[in-house]
């Protein structure tokens, strides 16, 4: 049903996105569809990287890492922007539709009263994207 | 970019392109507190956020409890300052524009921020908006006519002594009687105070650390300039004391310009539309350029400061070309090339520091503008440094110091000089006698359509002051976060509103705007010392990438 499943995650905070891998590996399993997993960054050195290089290359060894533990087909798609926090949700949007994804697998946090000022990223997704989104809550 | 297999690489890659990347065991944010507050997260660097964040608050609580005590240590902190370090002011700015100058006609000028490869974030038109808004819009909107009036008013005066010293504010040697010559020397020194100088202080600030964040892989803080001094110990104390100090700074700085800003456009708004002139209409008026920043921090750097930057240059740019055009055009336009000469024959005399013989203008206009400059290049810098990613040294020098430049001269030729003929050849002075936040619209009370290019005026001052807001909360919330740009967006919405509420604190104090921005420049001399280390730096800086890349 599914042929490319976008992932994206944040390396900065790999361990809340645990449960949402697991469930992206098990989609694609199901459906024999390619993960691709989507980091949003910025030029600026960061906690997860100095050089966009560094960050590209981070994030490829993570999808590689992916593909190796649990035997799926897995890329990684790094992106730049200029100011992360606040292009993540515009950044992400364009990925799905340039690499033609049809679900997005996503970690998200327990809605709470912030999220009627700011919605959650993945909030957002689910709200503008033409893919298929399954939010996971951490 | 996606599916490519990556080279084997032991060490940290490269940015775009060759680039000499420090190797250091400090990974960025590793000081860093991650956390929420109620449904608010955070992500913020122990000490810095806490102790700037505190010694800010100290600070208002101390000029609210004392306000008599607190003015008077701080005016004399500040008087001191000016006039007792005027020689190093001037002395130091000298270095900055030679410092520049030299580093467009040498080989250093290849040098490509973000490695050689790397490409312009920015269009040359949005990289300029956003740097020239942030750096110096507002004070063109208040300075433009006032300055050119002053100094041609003081110079005409001639000079007069007692006891040996200078009484008057002329600069140089004035040119008493003399008009034609007294706008000459006007025109020249505003434009010393608006044109080279600054842009180089900026100029170092953001080269300095331009290049140690994209070239060098260090995290995007003052403190990062002086890695190649310090060491690895520039990420304990050393380097939190530089920091807080920045924050400290940047926010007084800019909770400051706005109290005063606010009271500046209510007598505005009172000349225009008769809205009365009290405290009420100043604490609304802070709120609305607090509440317009912060929807522009939340949109961020591309969807809101860039925008509105990009706005109201715009709309400075219109209203440049009807006064230039409306007012007496050919006039105008050999001032300006009048002012540029004049400005380029009295510059060794006006940036002389030492053994001079006019200490009112040295001490009162010159080093009081070098220290207050200098005490905004840490917010200023480091906003440039954000956006200049991409840019060649000499094409960054270029356009941070010279364009600026000449717009600068370009504007102020075109005000102050509509100003001064209207004084001269028709007689008018209700612009002269003015009071400062009033001057621009008298001005432009006896041109066409007055009520709609008055109408402008405001709506630029109060945007100058939201785009000045909305970056600098940036700047502190990037500092205050460790050198990271993609902290919580909570975080740079409480650093916005946490300035316009000291801003309105200070604003209801009898005094408190007062003492406190007289302590905000006296920071410039700390600061003095630092963009000196700075130039060291840069020159470290590139040289290790002349030799590595």
């Amino acid at each position: 049903m599914f042929q490319k499943i976008v992932v994206p995650v944040d390396l900065a905070h790999e361990a809340a996105l645990q449960k949402a891998l697991q469930v992206a590996v098990g989609m694609a399993k199901a459906h024999s569809a390619e993960l691709c997993y989507v980091g949003v960054a910025s030029a600026t050195p960061g906690g997860v990287a100095r050089t966009p290089e560094e960050y590209k290359e981070k994030l490829e060894k993570f999808a590689e890492s992916q593909s190796a533990n649990h035997g799926v087909q897995a890329s990684s798609h790094a992106i730049m922007t200029h100011d992360p926090s606040t292009d993540l949700n515009k950044a992400l949007e364009q990925a799905i539709a340039d690499l033609k994804a049809d679900l997005v697998v996503m970690a998200t946090h327990v809605p709470n009263i912030s999220d009627y000022i700011w919605a959650g990223h993945g909030a957002h997704v689910a709200a503008h994207s033409t893919a298929s989104v399954l939010l996971v809550r951490d | 970019m996606t599916d490519q297999t990556p080279e084997p690489s032991d060490g940290i890659p490269s940015p775009d392109g060759a680039s000499h990347i420090i190797d250091t065991e400090y990974e960025i944010g590793q000081d860093n507190v991650e956390g929420s507050v109620g449904p608010f997260g955070f992500d913020i660097h122990n000490p810095v956020f806490a102790i700037s964040g505190m010694a800010i608050v100290a600070f208002v609580f101390y000029t609210l409890a004392l306000p008599e005590q607190a003015g008077s240590v701080f005016s004399w902190l500040f008087s001191s300052v000016t006039k007792g370090f005027d020689w190093f002011f001037l002395g130091a700015a000298n270095i900055f524009v030679i410092f520049c100058l030299f580093l467009i006609v040498t080989p250093f000028g290849n040098v490509r921020l973000g490695g050689t490869e790397a490409e312009p974030d920015y269009s040359y038109i949005g990289w300029f908006a956003m740097l020239f808004a942030a750096g110096m819009g507002i004070g063109l909107m208040f300075y433009g006519v006032s300055e050119p009036l002053s100094h041609f008013g003081t110079s005409m005066g001639g000079i007069s002594e007692e006891g040996g010293v200078r009484t008057d504010w002329a600069p140089l040697g004035g040119a008493a009687g003399n008009e034609a010559e007294a706008m000459r020397l006007g025109m020249a020194a505003t434009i010393f105070h608006w044109g080279l100088h600054p842009w180089a202080i900026y100029a170092v600030v953001a080269l300095a650390l331009a290049l140690f964040s994209y070239n060098k892989g260090l995290p995007l803080t003052i403190r990062s300039a002086f890695y190649p001094i310090f060491g690895d110990a520039v990420w304990g104390w050393v380097g939190h004391v530089i920091d807080i100090l920045a924050v400290f700074a940047t926010l007084f700085g800019l909770a400051t310009s706005l109290g005063f800003g606010a009271t500046q456009a209510n007598a505005g708004l009172n000349e225009l539309f008769g809205i009365a002139v009290n405290s009420t209409t100043e604490v609304i008026l802070i709120s609305a350029i607090t509440a317009i920043a912060l929807v522009s921090v939340m949109r961020g750097l591309d969807g809101g400061v860039k925008i509105l930057s990009e706005i109201n240059m715009g709309l400075a740019f219109v209203l440049l070309i009807f006064v230039l055009l409306v007012g007496p055009t050919v006039f105008l336009l050999s001032l300006f090339w009048d002012s540029l000469l004049a400005y380029l024959q009295y510059l060794p005399a006006l940036s002389n520091p030492v053994g001079r013989e006019d200490v009112n203008f040295s001490q009162g206009w010159t080093s009081f503008y070098w220290a207050w400059w200098i005490s905004w290049s840490p917010f200023v810098g480091m906003f440039i440094a954000r956006v200049s990613r991409g840019r060649t040294v000499r094409e960054f020098i270029t356009c941070v110091l010279l364009i600026p430049s000449m717009v600068c001269v370009l504007w102020m030729s075109v005000f102050g000089g509509t100003a001064m003929f209207q004084v001269i050849n028709d007689g008018y002075t209700a612009a002269q006698e003015a009071d400062l936040p009033v001057k621009l619209f008298k001005m432009l009370d006896v041109m066409p359509l007055a009520g709609i290019t008055s109408l402008v005026g405001i709506v630029l001052v109060i945007v100058f002051f939201v785009t000045s807001s909305d970056s600098g909360s940036l700047v502190i919330d990037t500092i205050t976060a460790g050198g990271k740009v993609d902290a919580p967006v909570p975080q740079r919405a409480f650093w916005c509103i946490f300035e316009g509420a000291v801003a309105i604190v200070l604003l209801l104090s009898a005094g408190g705007l007062q003492s406190l921005q007289s302590m905000v420049i006296s920071t410039g001399l700390p600061f003095t010392v630092v963009l000196l280390v700075m130039c060291y730096a840069i020159l470290r800086g590139l040289i290790s990438e002349r030799k590595n890349t």
